[in-house]
């Protein structure tokens, strides 16, 4: 028991971690990154067509979430919410912080579309919703693919954070397992190779897409 | 709603003392995060393939583990490998390592986008090499790269939320305190407007830092021209640069 690495106890916390990186951390992943992908592009296309003063109040209100901890937001829901379930209370705070930077990235996407494109759009007599949603949109997704990838894992790695509420993800299960059998080092070092096996090679992936995405222009 | 100020009055200086630990955490974080970055930064350039590599995988390393997982580790792992640390001292190891590593990319990429000509300039001057890097490269890429590391010293800010997990009374600990005597509304309204505060003037001092760095190129106006109030004469010549 006194070893620096013990055998035994890796491959008893080992499943448990497991059990929570598929049950915890892949869904909130998903799912959040669904919502902030979607939230994210409905704030953009909001924050473009509103009135200047109001465009200007949910900027503020989007800066606020972005600039504040997740985690105090995370405890404000959770005790503000107290009858729903911590993990649904963890995929939307996710969903939700992650939508302002979405946001964001999905901004500098419309404005990268050429002016000339909004201008056919009127030569058309295209509605503004045709224009947004069969012209503008589509072009300025292909530049925020990469984005959202990279936004999707700093969210994967951020997942820990829900311990704050009590949703039993990876290192609250290495931690339950490490203060049961007073040994951490295996449970601790075995999540931290976890989050660097599924994180390192998608982030790989990502910029190999960036790249090709970027030449093909 | 009386209550609730009463309350909030009576654990301000509480309140005062976790925002002390909060902000020696972030500041703290980000000087060591500053020092890895740099010597991380020039690592992964070196001609030495075994430097470099030993430079990039370290980066790896720090940004694909999660940096809950690096602080537990401090915190956990290490007194049972006979190393105990004060908790403050795990706070900031575990913040500047990480982001360290996230901004050592970033001062990669910035030396690396310094303009060829500079480079070929040191050379026709027959600069050292630490003297290409401290008084020509350095200071440009240096310009470059404060936007990305505002956005890593806010992230910073945010991470230093979890710590009281590893037994430091932050601003969100006594925030915690804070909601059992006030409607939860309250208590974290005002510890998100406080964190929202101090991230705004994190901000506002970076910009003043990037506004400088690049009026020591001899790019766009000084701080303090900056921070004069423009009379309309002045606004019209471009921000108050001479045309």
């Amino acid at each position: 028991m006194n070893g620096l690495w013990d055998w035994d106890a890796a491959w008893a916390v080992l499943p448990e971690l497991l059990l929570a990186f598929v049950q915890v951390t892949l869904i909130v992943t998903v799912l959040s990154t669904a919502i902030a992908a979607v939230l994210g592009l409905f704030i953009a296309i909001l924050r473009m067509s509103v009135p200047k003063p109001i465009a200007a109040v949910i900027t503020f209100i989007g800066d606020f979430i972005r600039m504040t901890p997740i985690v105090v937001q995370l405890l404000f829901a959770y005790w503000t919410f107290l009858t729903v379930e911590p993990l649904t209370i963890g995929i939307v705070v996710f969903g939700i912080h992650y939508s302002t930077y979405m946001a964001e990235v999905y901004r500098a996407g419309i404005d990268s579309v050429p002016k000339g494109q909004w201008e056919a759009t009127t030569a058309l007599s295209m509605s503004k919703r045709r224009a947004w949603t069969a012209v503008i949109v589509p072009q300025a997704l292909r530049a925020t693919v990469p984005a959202l990838g990279n936004y999707a894992i700093s969210m994967f790695k951020d997942t820990p954070f829900l311990l704050t509420i009590g949703v039993v993800e990876m290192v609250r299960a290495g931690l339950t397992f490490g203060g049961n059998n007073f040994r951490y080092m295996e449970a601790i070092t075995l999540a931290g190779v976890i989050f660097l096996l599924a994180s390192y090679p998608t982030s790989l992936l990502i910029s190999r897409l960036e790249k090709r995405l970027a030449y093909n222009y | 709603m009386e209550s609730n100020f009463e309350a909030l009055a009576e654990a301000w200086p509480r309140i005062l003392d976790g925002l002390w630990i909060t902000l020696q955490l972030t500041l703290g974080g980000a000087l060591l995060a500053m020092v890895i970055a740099v010597i991380l930064g020039l690592g992964s350039r070196l001609r030495n393939i075994v430097l470099r590599g030993l430079c990039r995988a370290i980066m790896e390393f720090f940004r694909g583990t999660s940096l809950v997982v690096q602080l537990f580790f401090f915190f956990f792992v290490l007194p049972q490998l006979g190393l105990e640390l004060p908790a403050m001292v795990c706070g900031i190891l575990g913040l500047g390592l990480n982001y360290g590593a996230y901004a050592a990319e970033v001062v990669r990429g910035s030396i690396n986008s310094v303009p060829t000509g500079q480079w070929e300039a040191t050379t026709a001057l027959s600069m050292s090499k630490s003297q290409q890097m401290i008084r020509v490269i350095f200071p440009q890429a240096w310009a470059l790269m404060i936007p990305s590391l505002t956005n890593y010293l806010i992230h910073m800010l945010k991470g230093t939320a979890i710590v009281s997990f590893i037994t430091l009374a932050d601003l969100t600990y006594h925030t915690e305190q804070l909601r059992e005597q006030t409607d939860t509304f309250f208590a974290y309204g005002v510890s998100l407007v406080i964190y929202f505060v101090i991230a705004y003037i994190l901000t506002l001092v970076m910009n003043a830092l990037e506004v400088r760095a690049k009026h020591r190129l001899g790019r766009g106006e000084s701080l303090r021209e900056a921070l004069t109030p423009k009379t309309p004469e002045t606004a019209a010549v471009e921000g108050g640069r001479k045309v």
